[in-house]
């Protein structure tokens, strides 16, 4: 019971969370200056052409009307119209969602495994040479965000020494045969390994970037309270019991280790959703984050605001997803 | 009858700086319930933990040799000499309410080293733990075994343990302060218990407290500790009859008696102390020559 | 014990005067710019495009890490580009600390509903994505240094705020707290002279970190070309124009990116510094 009480609570607050976001884009987006239906216009159209389109894009209404517009509108699916390419919003969002999705589940993969392994590994080595070595990397790659990491791997593995493609999600001459635009999962799916290794060629350095960070940020939380569990009494108790250090760290501490870590590589996992953004327009990768850009760039008001309650919506989901996962997880919250 | 367990001139020391057991010997028979005393600080616990091969990482064995069963632990292969305590020893640990994984439900707790260690069936190992628990007058046994820890009372958990620890029938147990977390009520039931257990299954027992009327108890030996020196080593009856060294003497002035719990208690005098210091000094002057 | 404690603070030594030199060494070059560029950063020259760095053949004197394709120095133009980085650096460091740090404090401290307010716009604020806000900042307030200023306060101060809040709430449990209060001070006061005292060394550390996450945000907002107008030289509008002549002229990368690099290094490896220095509660 008490369970579905936070859980009730939680969609609450995501609710007005989402609430939130939709009003401050709404409201910062409608000061933008620079007018978004002079750049539609060919050249020589007259005054009420202008008028014309502002009434069709609902722009002659006062904010607060044109809010509650286009609230009514999401309530049913409808997000609007994009100004610059005029298709539907949700349609342009949709069609750009996987390539970031997949982006950042690779990012998560590649920091889980790494981050992992670097805690267990420093766990096992506790006190050494090893340690203090893990140690120093992870202060570095903690030290420095994604975007410069982007930069250093192009350098190092697009320029210095050419093993991954640094630019866009997949060669151009390659023809996709998929019905959907998850790509690297379709890929698997059809076994056209072909394609899948080429864009993992292309994923690997962006999802890379993204997860240094992350990874770091694993391996010392993970490896931290991994060292605190092996000082406790049935870490000791296993000892007893004839295990080594392999087991007793694995199947002893582990466990008990991984649900402190959850919870905060959880928030770490949005930042890096967040950080797709920048990752995607350095990489040219055809994601929502490239889109979203290009839309700010292009005064492209429904589509900004699609985008930003889109990532809203991710990263609120996000973190019910972890609080549940940790709720699984944690005995004491799975039972009474 | 040889000793199943002889410790010979044990000397450990915190980082080759501070000495933490001075030259320690003892010998547990089979069967033998020996008590192991001294004040906080006075190594008893790192004795057990040497045995057990669960010395903290700081803590090194500067010297001496530990026999378990005629085997020189320190000339064993790690592994070798970790699945020979496990499958020969075990612990009862002080603190029921963290000597139990958290995340790990009780059945497997126990069985598992049956299982990893020493190679049962599962299923044997499962009904083993049945029985056992049923042994330490666990209710509904099944129920308890796919419990978790946290859904037990502290009891409950120390009886568990007490089962973990016999099941794989060791020669025997460490019971490191077993009663000092629990409620006065509860201690006694527990003591009675291990009691019991270690009667009925013949274990050899080195009962570590600071508290003599628990020795009182349980045990036949007795061997007490000052700052990692073996002061005494003797029987109950002798001990609780004259005390051989001014220390225990002292010691037991210090603790109250079951036949009178109210009575009035005397510190142990400063003098003593001087007394039982001045006699370290000179056990590392002569070692240090 | 003692020689591995000696040596932890060793290190930590080492951390702080590297980083603190290079901050230090680059604050020189921006004020002295004018002195100590070689060229003048804005001057094209087409007949002196791409050079390489000196050690390379075909390099010029006056262009010791060689020029971009329009003939400008790079070093020139990184030197001034450390003057940009570094007043939004501090000033925006300092704005974002101060109204996230206020922010926080009220929270933590009188609880209530200044605390729901706060703690549910800190809510909202985590739910952008914020390189993408920060974006959106800027194409509304325009380009330009208070701009970039700006934006980075309404996106960074929840950094603050929730970490000040969180502070100031295991504060304010405290005994001392509640002595305080008992001798007489007023709420107002009390937070002000008991809570802010206790949580200052944690401001301060925030405040250096915040400062490298500054020049990482100009950084990208000039990289996508929305800082500070296009004829001022920007290490993030570099990186941008060496990242598309990335295989004709890495010069034009490298250099400004190992700035940048260095930059936001120091600035957070002082702040780990500072934290193992003075602040048992971040450790």
């Amino acid at each position: 019971m008490p369970i579905l009480k936070r859980l009730l609570l939680r969609l609450v607050t995501t609710f007005v969370t989402l609430f939130g976001v939709a009003v401050i884009v709404f409201v910062v987006i409608r000061v933008v200056p620079g007018n978004p239906i002079a750049m539609m216009l060919p050249p020589g159209a007259g005054e009420d052409d202008i008028l014309r389109l502002k009434a069709l894009y609902g722009l002659d209404k006062s904010i607060p009307e044109q809010f509650l517009i286009w609230l009514g509108g999401v309530l049913q699916g409808d997000f609007g119209t994009s100004i610059t390419t005029r298709q539907p919003v949700l349609e342009l969002v949709l069609s750009r969602l996987p390539a970031t999705l997949e982006l950042s589940v690779m990012a998560l993969i590649i920091a889980v495994v790494a981050g992992g392994i670097l805690a267990l590994t420093g766990t096992r080595l506790r006190g050494g040479r090893v340690e203090a070595g893990i140690d120093v990397a992870n202060g570095m790659a903690l030290s420095v965000p994604d975007f410069l990491w982007g930069l250093v791997l192009i350098l190092l593995f697009g320029v210095l020494w050419p093993v991954f493609q640094i630019s866009g999600r997949v060669s151009p001459n390659i023809d996709l045969p998929f019905s959907t635009r998850f790509y690297l999962f379709e890929s698997v799916l059809r076994l056209r390994f072909d394609i899948w290794a080429d864009l993992v060629s292309h994923m690997f350095m962006p999802a890379l970037a993204l997860a240094i960070p992350l990874a770091a940020i694993i391996a010392q939380l993970l490896k931290q309270s991994l060292k605190e569990t092996m000082h406790l009494d049935y870490v000791t108790l296993a000892r007893t019991k004839g295990y080594g250090e392999n087991h007793v760290i694995i199947r002893e501490a582990l466990p008990n280790a991984i649900l402190p870590t959850l919870t905060l590589v959880g928030v770490q996992f949005t930042f890096l959703i967040g950080g797709t953004v920048i990752i995607e327009r350095l990489f040219s990768y055809e994601g929502l984050g490239n889109m979203a850009i290009n839309a700010v760039i292009n005064r492209d008001l429904p589509l900004i605001q699609g985008i930003v309650i889109l990532f809203a919506l991710i990263f609120t989901m996000v973190n019910l997803l972890v609080d549940l996962t940790y709720a699984a997880l944690n005995p004491r919250l799975r039972r009474g | 009858m040889s000793a199943f367990l002889t410790i010979e001139g044990l000397n450990v020391s915190l980082s080759g700086v501070l000495p933490i057991l001075r030259s320690v010997d003892l010998a547990v028979h089979a069967g033998e319930v020996r008590g192991l005393v001294g004040e906080s600080g006075a190594g008893k616990s790192m004795i057990g933990k040497a045995i057990l091969g669960t010395l903290p990482r700081a803590l090194r064995i500067e010297s001496g040799r530990i026999l378990l069963d005629g085997e020189d632990l320190q000339r064993m292969r790690p592994r070798d000499r970790r699945r020979l305590i496990g499958a020969k020893a075990a612990l009862i640990p002080q603190d029921p309410l963290t000597a139990l994984n958290p995340a790990r439900r009780i059945g497997p707790q126990i069985t598992d080293r049956l299982v990893d260690i020493l190679g049962w069936r599962r299923r044997a190992a499962l009904s083993r733990a049945l029985e056992l628990l049923d042994e330490v007058r666990i209710t509904d046994p099944e129920r308890v075994m796919r419990a978790y820890p946290h859904e037990l009372s502290g009891g409950m958990r120390q009886r568990i343990l007490i089962a973990s620890a016999f099941a794989a029938e060791p020669r025997l147990i460490v019971a490191d302060e077993p009663t000092t977390a629990l409620d006065v009520t509860v201690q006694k039931q527990i003591l009675r218990l291990i009691r019991d257990m270690q009667a009925r299954h013949g274990t050899a027992l080195l009962f570590v407290t600071h508290d003599l009327g628990v020795v009182s108890k349980i045990c036949q030996t007795l061997t007490v500790l000052y700052g990692g020196l073996v002061l005494e080593d003797t029987t109950i009856e002798e001990f609780f009859a004259a005390p051989g060294h001014p220390y225990s003497a002292a010691l037991l002035g210090a603790t109250p008696k079951y036949t009178d719990p109210h009575g009035s208690l005397t510190p142990v005098p400063q003098s003593v102390i001087d007394a039982a210091n001045a006699q370290l000094d000179a056990f590392d002057r002569a070692r240090r020559q | 014990m003692a020689d591995a404690r000696t040596f932890v603070s060793r290190r930590a030594g080492l951390r702080l005067w590297l980083s603190g030199g290079w901050l230090v060494l680059l604050t020189l070059a921006a004020v002295l710019a004018p002195f100590v560029s070689p060229q003048d950063p804005l001057a094209q020259d087409l007949f002196a495009a791409r050079l390489p760095p000196f050690w390379q053949a075909g390099a010029e004197a006056g262009f010791p890490l060689g020029s971009d394709s329009l003939g400008r120095d790079v070093l020139s133009r990184i030197i001034y580009g450390a003057r940009v980085a570094l007043i939004v650096a501090v000033i925006a460091g300092t704005l974002t600390c101060l109204i996230g740090a206020t922010l926080g404090l009220v929270a933590g401290y009188f609880g209530g509903w200044p605390d729901l307010v706060i703690s549910r716009l800190v809510d909202i604020w985590m739910a952008f994505p914020p390189v993408l806000f920060a974006i959106l900042l800027i194409a509304v307030l325009g380009t330009g240094l208070s701009s970039i200023i700006i934006a980075i306060v309404v996106i960074d101060w929840t950094r603050f705020a929730r970490v000040v809040r969180a502070e100031a709430m295991r504060q304010a449990a405290m005994d001392y707290v509640a002595s305080a209060q008992v001798a007489g001070r007023s709420r107002a006061g009390t937070m002000l002279r008991e809570i802010l005292p206790n949580v200052l060394p944690t401001i301060l550390v925030l405040l250096t970190l915040e400062m490298g996450i500054a020049v990482i945000v100009e950084a990208i907002l000039s990289f996508v070309n929305l800082s500070i107008s296009t004829d001022q030289p920007t290490w993030g509008g570099m990186i941008a124009e060496g990242r598309l002549s990335i295989y004709q002229a890495w010069w034009v990368l490298v250099f400004p990116l190992v700035a940048l690099f260095l930059t936001v290094l120091s600035f957070s490896q002082l702040g780990e510094g500072l934290k193992d220095r003075f602040d048992p509660v971040l450790r």
